[in-house]
């Protein structure tokens, strides 16, 4: 498994207590579109991803990022 | 000049022209959901006019006197013979506004008088007055947290701390409401280096729930941030002082900047910041919501000043209110209700129902018998709630507080979410 499968793999597990409509999960699932999650989810969602990977993801990152793809990206580069 | 009559290629209109499209059009699912809730017969809980104020505590709404539960009046200023007559000596004295900037042709005697106010109530050295309590946080934020440096802030908080952070160019990261754990791991995993301001609400105003500030101030130092606390809610009837939430649980020296506003328990318009930072001042050169913006009119801020003077003194309306408080929350609770907080904890109470249709039932019960409260809905509210916030006054009788209750029983019972 390369890093960024490894990455994706865990951040699906993070989405995973998250995702009540079983959607499956690309690298083009939107979150709130796809997932329609609303703005308390995201909220916890990402002190979940923050914790599971020790990283800060601040506001100003979470404006931009709108896939699972650009936020396995967006790890990826943080825990670099 | 022919030049500018003739039009480009490139912009008249063609087959690949874009089409016309309606900004308006992503506010489209909100119209709608207010279509289908006024359809059901109930008034507009956003559109109330007040026909007259007859005291901080009751005013005229639709030919019908109404107590007022929903006005942040906490001190009951608004009619106070001294304050008005202050204001009328500096209408008569400065005029009607001064049409112009802080900085440049705006600022009079009574604005410094105001911040004199100020230094006095707060016992700080610096005091800045700002044209709300909204430009506040907005200036204050925005301009203290520059590119690289990090500002934390507290899921809950209000409007005016969020758009500070966006006004601005630093980093932004929130934490769970009034965690003092999730404060303490977030600012763990920041560059040391960087410059950090914490943001602290004394009361948190959806709930009326306080912060743990002893707590979230320890973790706050030891990780070398600065802290901000805004006192909205808190000035005037919390610590020895009046001075806020801060000053009753022993952290004054340990705040930063203290934020507040005019429009509660001060009782008319305007925000501000106090500081004992040496190098406050600099402010005024260099936050855009102070300067860019027309001071406020004399009369205001010196109905305000006035106020300031006399909330230092007011031990025994305070007193009052706190027991407004604590008699309304223990009486909701006894008659049912689900309550923001276990215990009053500050002058607002929030009663907790399920959707939007108990919530506007209740609201426009409880106003068809004469009592007005403010309703809360998504996206203002945390968790998605819907919220009835009643805040109370110094100068709400015994009586009245007796009418609410009984006001509040009969909607209950009318809209059925109470037994």
């Amino acid at each position: 498994m390369t890093d960024r499968t490894e990455t994706f793999a865990k951040v699906a597990a993070e989405i995973e207590p998250f995702n009540k409509k079983g959607i499956s999960l690309t690298d083009a699932t939107t979150f709130a579109g796809d997932l329609e999650w609303d703005s308390l989810t995201v909220m916890d969602f990402v002190a979940a991803v923050e914790d599971a990977f020790d990283i800060t993801i601040t506001m100003n990152m979470q404006a931009e990022i709108e896939t699972v793809g650009q936020l396995v990206d967006a790890v990826e580069k943080l825990k670099a | 000049m022919t030049d500018a009559v003739e039009t480009p290629d490139a912009v008249r209109l063609g087959d690949d022209a874009a089409p016309s499209r309606d900004l308006f059009s992503k506010f489209d699912p909100l119209i709608a959901e207010r279509e289908a809730l006024l359809a059901t017969g109930v008034r507009d809980p956003f559109a109330i006019v007040m026909e007259r104020v007859t005291s901080p505590t009751e005013a005229i709404i639709q030919g019908r006197r109404t107590i007022l539960l929903g006005t942040y009046n906490y001190m009951g200023m608004t009619f106070d013979p001294d304050v008005i007559a202050a204001g009328k000596a500096a209408l008569d004295d400065f005029g009607s506004g001064t049409t112009g900037s802080r900085v440049l042709n705006g600022t009079y005697d009574p604005h410094k008088d105001c911040e004199a106010a100020l230094r006095e109530f707060y016992g700080t050295e610096h005091a800045m007055v700002f044209s709300t309590g909204y430009q506040a946080n907005l200036g204050m934020i925005s301009t203290l947290a520059g590119k690289g440096d990090y500002i934390i802030l507290d899921a809950d908080s209000h409007a005016s701390i969020y758009d500070g952070c966006w006004l601005g160019n630093a980093e932004v990261v929130r934490f769970r409401h009034n965690s003092v754990e999730d404060l303490d791991k977030r600012l763990g995993r920041l560059p040391k280096e960087a410059g950090k301001l914490v943001v602290l609400e004394g009361v948190y105003s959806m709930f009326g729930d306080v912060a743990p500030l002893p707590e979230m101030v320890a973790v706050a130092k030891k990780h070398g941030a600065m802290i901000l606390c805004d006192e909205a809610h808190g000035m005037g009837f919390f610590g020895a002082n009046g001075r806020g939430v801060y000053e009753e649980m022993g952290v004054a020296d340990d705040i930063d900047f203290v934020v507040g506003t005019f429009s509660k328990s001060v009782g008319t318009v305007g925000g501000f910041c106090v500081s004992n930072h040496p190098k406050f001042e600099v402010l005024r050169l260099v936050c855009r919501p102070y300067v860019f913006t027309a001071s406020l009119p004399p009369s205001v801020v010196a109905t305000a000043a006035a106020s300031i003077r006399k909330l230092m003194h007011a031990a025994d309306k305070r007193a009052h209110l706190w027991k407004n408080s604590r008699r309304l929350h223990a009486g909701l609770r006894e008659l049912g209700f689900k309550l923001g907080t276990e215990t009053a904890q500050s002058a607002i109470i929030a009663v907790i129902l399920p959707d939007q249709e108990q919530a506007v039932g209740m609201w426009q019960a409880l106003l068809e018998q004469g009592l007005y409260v403010n309703m809360a809905r998504p996206p203002a509210t945390p968790a998605g709630t819907f919220l009835l916030r009643c805040s109370l006054c110094a100068e709400h009788s015994d009586k009245q507080v007796g009418e609410i209750l009984t006001m509040f029983a009969a909607a209950g019972q009318a809209v059925g979410c109470i037994g």
